[in-house]
């Protein structure tokens, strides 16, 4: 087995567990977008094109409501600024890999990818074969996230609105944001920005997720500034 | 704007802050402001609990916060049983089961 099979396979084995978790999240997806109205083929693609999994919940929700395409675009790149981060912590991990590489990668570039990658680069350093390891965790997770999409699509008209199904939505952001409330400032950032939420609701093309996320995000950053 | 446009512009911003500093970093041409770098842990928690607080408060566009507000408290059920087992689906499924126990005794 050549080395860069074997980091493939070791990423791809790394990313199980977390597969685990993501298959409902996409069938759920899937189900959810057919229910605001996508039509199939676009609640398939958007799990392809944009193939970030928060974000797609969001763009679904604000689609559903009408809200204008560039609100919706604007809030995906609030949603996925994130990524940033990763982008910035991997960096200098991948500086080696040609820039082909790095596009293929980067596009395959969720939380759930990062999230092994960093870890073993963090722990073992890596050599001229280890960008295969972040491949096989990325592509794996791509590869179940257009499965369960497609099966969410299928399976998802057959769901009564009676089961409330789109509680899922907000039920997934709070499982996604308690794990990252760890000290003051990110306490403060997520109360602030939901208190900013609630007073912001009224305004139009649903600005009041992007002003409640800034002043969040500031608050947080502030007081980290202070300590 | 039409869906399909939506979807490739969100697609492109998307790949583009994924491959913007795995590309200037690497090649040497930019480094994070320190301010930014604190900046981004906050996006997380801020983003996400400004979806969750109109979803969980808001009853017909009017914050409620009274006990037959059953999305209300299978959401503090769900905060709850997350921050415990730090588990994505069984903090959808517990809570999922919440709101339709909340919904048929209240």
């Amino acid at each position: 087995m050549t080395e860069q099979i074997k980091n493939f396979w070791a990423g791809v084995q790394a990313e199980f567990p977390l597969l685990v978790g993501v298959f409902p999240f996409g069938m759920i997806y899937g189900a959810l977008a057919l229910n605001a109205g996508l039509p199939k083929s676009t609640a398939q693609m958007m799990s392809s094109i944009v193939f970030a999994g928060s974000s797609q919940f969001v763009a679904t929700q604000l689609f559903h409501e009408s809200a204008p395409g560039l609100v919706i675009v604007l809030t995906i790149a609030v949603i996925n600024l994130r990524h940033m981060l990763y982008s910035a912590s991997l960096a200098p991990y991948l500086a080696s890999v040609s820039t082909r590489w790095k596009m293929l990668l980067s596009y395959l570039l969720t939380d759930e990818a990062y999230a092994p990658s960093i870890v073993k680069y963090e722990q073992e350093g890596v050599n001229r074969h280890s960008h295969w390891f972040l491949f096989g965790a990325g592509l794996a997770l791509w590869t179940i996230w257009q499965v369960s999409t497609a099966l969410g699509i299928f399976l998802g008209t057959a769901i009564p609105e009676s089961w409330s199904l789109d509680f899922a939505l907000p039920l997934t952001f709070i499982a996604m944001v308690v794990p990252v409330l760890k000290n003051r400032p990110a306490i403060t950032a997520a109360i602030s920005a939901g208190i900013v939420a609630l007073l912001a609701h009224p305004l139009p093309y649903k600005l009041g997720l992007i002003v409640a996320a800034v002043i969040g995000i500031t608050a947080g950053t502030l007081l980290e500034g202070r300590k | 704007m039409n869906i399909w446009l939506v979807m490739l512009l969100g697609g492109l911003v998307t790949f583009g802050m994924r491959f913007s500093l795995i590309y200037l970093l690497a090649e040497g041409r930019f480094r994070v402001p320190e301010m930014m770098r604190r900046a981004l842990h906050y996006v997380p928690p801020a983003v996400f609990s400004a979806i969750v607080f109109p979803e969980l408060f808001l009853r017909d566009e009017v914050p409620t916060l009274s006990l037959d507000n059953s999305r209300l408290l299978a959401g503090l059920v769900a905060v709850l049983v997350a921050w415990f087992s730090q588990n994505t689906l069984i903090t959808i499924i517990v809570g999922m089961i919440a709101l339709l126990l909340f919904q048929v005794l209240l």
